[in-house]
Parts: structure tokens; sequence; C-alpha cells
């Protein structure tokens, strides 16, 4: 079977490359059912982006979900194990309410799970393809990337609460030094403090640029360890790769299920992130699992309207019959010219509103240019 | 060609306002002050495209990418919760989100307090911080008169110099939270536009700080 990828829209496009991708690093494809039961979700509720989920009472009286997430399936249904690593890869649809609609919509998210002994390499190569992976759909992409083992350091430095942290961790995300500020004033957080946590903020560079800035903080707030894994990790990277990281703490998922490497992925002209994993073995802890875990989804919806060839006409070209002519005479000329202009609409009337680039009728058997568009 | 940052202005003579501050921080574009009905100027010289939009849609075409930055109110940020950048508080189109109540009203907290707002969310919010039972009455006009009329027991409304409450015989009961005139952006414009947009958020920081000293 041969594809003619012209007639793949640009997302069914990436959805193939990204399945070779992870495919030739031995990740293996994860099938899975389009409902899970609905108490999953109701115990890991924060770790979904949105709390609505579409419920629905089985046959056997189970309340089931559709399901609004990947993750917390695999992890369920895989092996729990710490002496072993298992590599997952997925392209599935999700079903959960949407941002700018609040209507629920089908989201169609490709993506990988390393699950189990996740050691420092297993981190390097996820963090390694999510690069490759933005870098397949397009070469003007940037993935943020930051690390929540180094944040959790400078909180505990500071001395924050944990519901002040909940705020800080906001405020951090939308790069608000202001309130930032006034929220340190409140908490009585000194001023070292306040412009270590301005510093952070203010991060937004290659490697090069922030990890010697970010070496003199982990070493003023006693965050070494986490530095060193932290920078083994970023530069272990292929220096293409590493172009386009830029270490930015914005990046800051959940908290409660989030631990380590964090990081988002934009591609230019695409106005929110495409792509967004980090290391959640806080997850694992919370469902009682032994393993280890870092993973990442593409949001491959987002890619919908991404980088359409406009067409010209609907129909390079349209052909004309009549009741008269035989079916033969009608299915050889519309083959003749399926092989000269790729896609022609064959039919008695002219479709409705269509463009089309030339405009052939069959007049006694033969095939007449009756209007010429292109 | 060169790359042209997209600013959603606010309507109004805040936006015209912030024009000016934009106009110092080196991005002008003499157009925008001639007087017609457009609503789009550029100038391709210095790399910037001005929209005027509605000032509570500004957060909308900057969260969605049709601008890159943009000046929304925290109001606005608030209530509709949109996933950009906050980059810089300007310090300008001061006001309060504020609870006001027709003059010697006492909160009879047996009863479920009836909130009249066109900000739900912060409305919800709030109350949700304070552990009380509330019941939202969203509108989108002439909120003091509601309880006037008996429609809610408070309101919770934008407040600047507090003369329209005093000419409806109410008064701020509570502090909601400041509220301020913010620098948005958003997330992908802010990685593939930094120095632009770092040049902007600089630039209009001195102005602020300027302004403060």
């Amino acid at each position: 079977m041969i594809i003619e990828t012209d007639n793949l829209k640009y997302d069914e496009q990436a959805v193939f490359l990204l399945r070779s991708l992870y495919s030739k690093y031995g990740y293996k494809q994860y099938k899975m059912r389009k409902f899970e039961e609905y108490d999953l979700y109701v115990r890991n509720k924060d770790f979904l982006i949105s709390d609505s989920v579409i419920t629905f009472t089985d046959t056997n009286g189970k309340l089931m979900a559709l399901k609004p997430d990947v993750t917390l399936s695999i992890v369920k249904n895989t092996k729990d194990s710490d002496s072993s690593v298992q590599k997952v890869y997925y392209d599935e649809n999700v079903y959960r309410v949407s941002k700018g609609t609040h209507s629920y919509k089908e989201i169609k998210q490709a993506g990988l799970e390393c699950i189990g002994d996740v050691d420092t390499y297993c981190v390097c190569e996820v963090l390694s393809l999510a690069v490759k992976s933005l870098m397949t759909i397009s070469e003007s992409c940037v993935v943020d990337v930051s690390d929540l083992a180094i944040l959790f350091a400078l909180y505990d430095y500071i001395g924050l609460s944990y519901e002040t942290r909940k705020r800080m961790t906001s405020l951090i995300s939308d790069k608000n030094t202001h309130e930032m500020k006034h929220l340190c004033e409140d908490m009585s957080v000194s001023a070292e403090s306040t412009a270590l946590l301005e510093e952070l903020i203010s991060y937004n560079g290659t490697p090069d640029e922030i990890l010697p800035r970010l070496k003199a903080m982990a070493e003023r707030i006693g965050a070494q360890a986490e530095f060193s894994e932290f920078e083994s990790v970023v530069s272990s990277l292929d220096e293409e790769l590493q172009s386009k990281l830029r270490i930015d703490f914005s990046v800051v998922s959940d908290i409660n299920y989030y631990n380590g490497i964090v990081f988002k992925g934009f591609i230019d002209k695409i106005p929110d992130s495409v792509l967004s994993g980090g290391r959640y073995d806080s997850l694992m802890q919370s469902m009682s699992r032994k393993s280890k875990a870092i993973g990442f989804a593409v949001y491959i919806d987002m890619l919908e309207r991404f980088n359409i060839k406009e067409r010209e006409f609907d129909y390079a070209a349209v052909l004309l019959y009549s009741e008269n002519d035989s079916i033969s005479t009608v299915k050889n000329a519309a083959q003749r010219l399926i092989n000269e202009y790729g896609c022609v609409f064959t039919a008695k009337k002219l479709p409705e509103k269509a463009t089309y680039g030339k405009l052939f009728e069959l007049q006694n058997g033969e095939v007449i240019l009756i209007e010429n568009n292109a | 060609m060169k790359t042209m940052l997209n600013v959603a202005l606010p309507k109004g003579r805040l936006g015209e306002k912030v024009y000016s501050m934009f106009e110092k921080a080196g991005f002008p574009c003499p157009s925008i002050k001639e007087v017609n009905r457009k609503l789009i100027f550029e100038n391709e010289d210095a790399g910037v495209r001005y929209f005027w939009v509605k000032p509570s849609d500004v957060a909308i075409y900057v969260e969605r990418g049709a601008a890159d930055v943009g000046i929304a109110g925290k109001d606005i940020l608030l209530e509709y919760e949109p996933d950009i950048y906050e980059l810089l508080d300007l310090g300008i189109g001061k006001c309060r989100m504020a609870v006001a109540a027709p003059k010697g009203f006492r909160d009879d907290v047996r009863k479920t307090l009836r909130v009249a707002t066109k900000f739900s969310n912060i409305a919800q919010n709030y109350y949700a911080s304070l552990g009380r039972d509330i019941d939202i009455i969203h509108l989108n006009g002439s909120i003091e008169i509601a309880p006037i009329l008996g429609l809610s027991d408070v309101i919770v409304d934008i407040v600047e110099t507090g003369t329209t409450l005093k000419e409806n015989n109410l008064e701020v009961v509570e502090t909601v939270v400041p509220i301020s005139a913010r620098l948005i952006a958003n997330k992908t414009g802010y990685k593939f536009k930094t120095a632009q947009i770092e040049k902007v958020t600089n630039c209009l920081k001195q102005q602020v700080e300027c302004k403060n000293d």
C-alpha cells in the first residue's frame, strides 16, 4: 500500500512521523479503551487539565468516563516495577472541555511515557524526543524547560508555606514579578529571597546563558545536587537540540504530581503550547506505585490549522457528461483527466459554489475544454 | 521583512495613554493619531502594528495569539483567567473591585448572600475564600440598582471615585482587590519575539518607575 502524503492533512502527517520517531527508540504503541472507570479520575482530579469528565453508567452499573487523559490510564494499566523500564507511546483521542468554548471537545493527542526504573539516561532520552517531536513538526520551535526540584529547594530555603507555594507557583507561571513582590511583602519574605524569586522569573534563555546563573543560585540555596542533575540532563542533548531549549521557570506543572524536570513546547504561529511533559514520580507515589515516570503529550489538534497550503481551486478539473454518454466513455475520460490533473469531479451538473481550474464536457464521446481558470 | 510586534490596545482614554507610553518606548505609529474609523495601524519601520479593541477583549486577542502583547485591566484577567504572561503593572487605570451595599447594610450570615455582579468568577472566588454561601446574579450593566430593587443584597463591581455608588445610596463594604492596567503577552509570542517584548517591557517599566519616584 502506498500512501500519498499530499492528501494527508498536516496533523495526520505529524502523527505518522511521531509514531515512526518513537518506534525507533524502542517505544511500543499502547492502545487503550475509550473508557475508564470514573473513580480513577476522581482520585486524581488535580492531575487533569480540566475537571469536567463525560460520564455514563455501564451495563454492569459501574460509573464510567470517556477518558479525559491518557497518562493515568497508562500508569494504571502498566506493571509496577522499579527494576525495569517500560517505554510506550500512544496516539489517542481524549475528551475534555476546551479552554475557549467551555464545551466538550474530542482532542487528538500523541505522546509517550517511560515508566519504571527511570534513570538520568531515560530523562535525557525523553527530553530529546520531546525536542525532536517539535522539530519534526516545525524547525521554528522552542522547548521551555525548568526543574521543580530546584523550585521546591528555593521554596524550602525561603520557608514558604504550602498555601503560599501554590499562589507563588501561579505567579511564577505568569511571569508576574510585580504581584510576586507584593506577596513577598505580605508574607514578610526577606529582600534577599524576593530577589532570588525575581531572578528565577527572569530566566528565559539558552542553557549557555542561564545555567551559570542558575548554578550560582543553586549554590546559594543549597540545591547543588538538584542543579547538577538538571545540568547533566540539559547538557546531554546534542547541540542542535540544545539550540531549541530555553530555560524558563514559568513552566510549572501541578506541584502535587510533578517533581523534577518539566517542559513545554511551542511552535511559531501556534498561540498555545503544543507539547507538555515532565517527571511525575509524585503522581506514581500518590497512586501507591514504586515506579518512577516521565512522559509528554503532543497536542495534535493544535496543528489542525498549521501550515495548511491554500488550495487555489476545490477541483483541478470538472468533467460534465450527459445521460447519453455510456458509462465506459465517462469512466475512461475521467481516468484520463485524473492522470493528467490529479483531482477531477465528474458529474452531470456543475457542483454548487465550487471552484475549478478547468471545465470539460463530454460531447459525442470527445472531451472538450469549455472553461479554463487555471 | 521585519518581524512586526502586534499590540492590542484598549479603546478609549486608557488606550491613548498607553499608546503614548509605547511611543516613548520606541514604538511610534503616527498614523494612529489621525482622526478616522480605522482600527489597525502599522509602522513597518518601527516594526509595530496596533489594534484598537474593546477593553474586555484584549486578553482574548493576546491569549489566542492575534496580538503578541496587550494592555488589559486586572479585573478582566481575574475574571477570565487567560493563559498569558502578566509582565508589568502599568500603575494606570487604577480603581478597585469592591463589595458595595445600601448604607447601613449588615450581613445576616444565616442567609445565603445574594450578589449581583458582572464579574461572577471574581465574586465566586472571593466569597469561596471567605467560606460564605452566595447566590450569584449575573448582570451586564446598571448593577447599582440591584440592591435598591431588592434583586440582590450586595453588588461586586469596579469602583473608581465612588460617585455612582453615592448617588444610588450605596457604600463600599469591602475591597476585593485593587485593579490597574497590566501589560500582558502571548506565551508563544514571547518565545519568538523575545527581544521586542523584553524591550517594550523594560522601557515601559522605566516609565512606570520614573512616575513612581
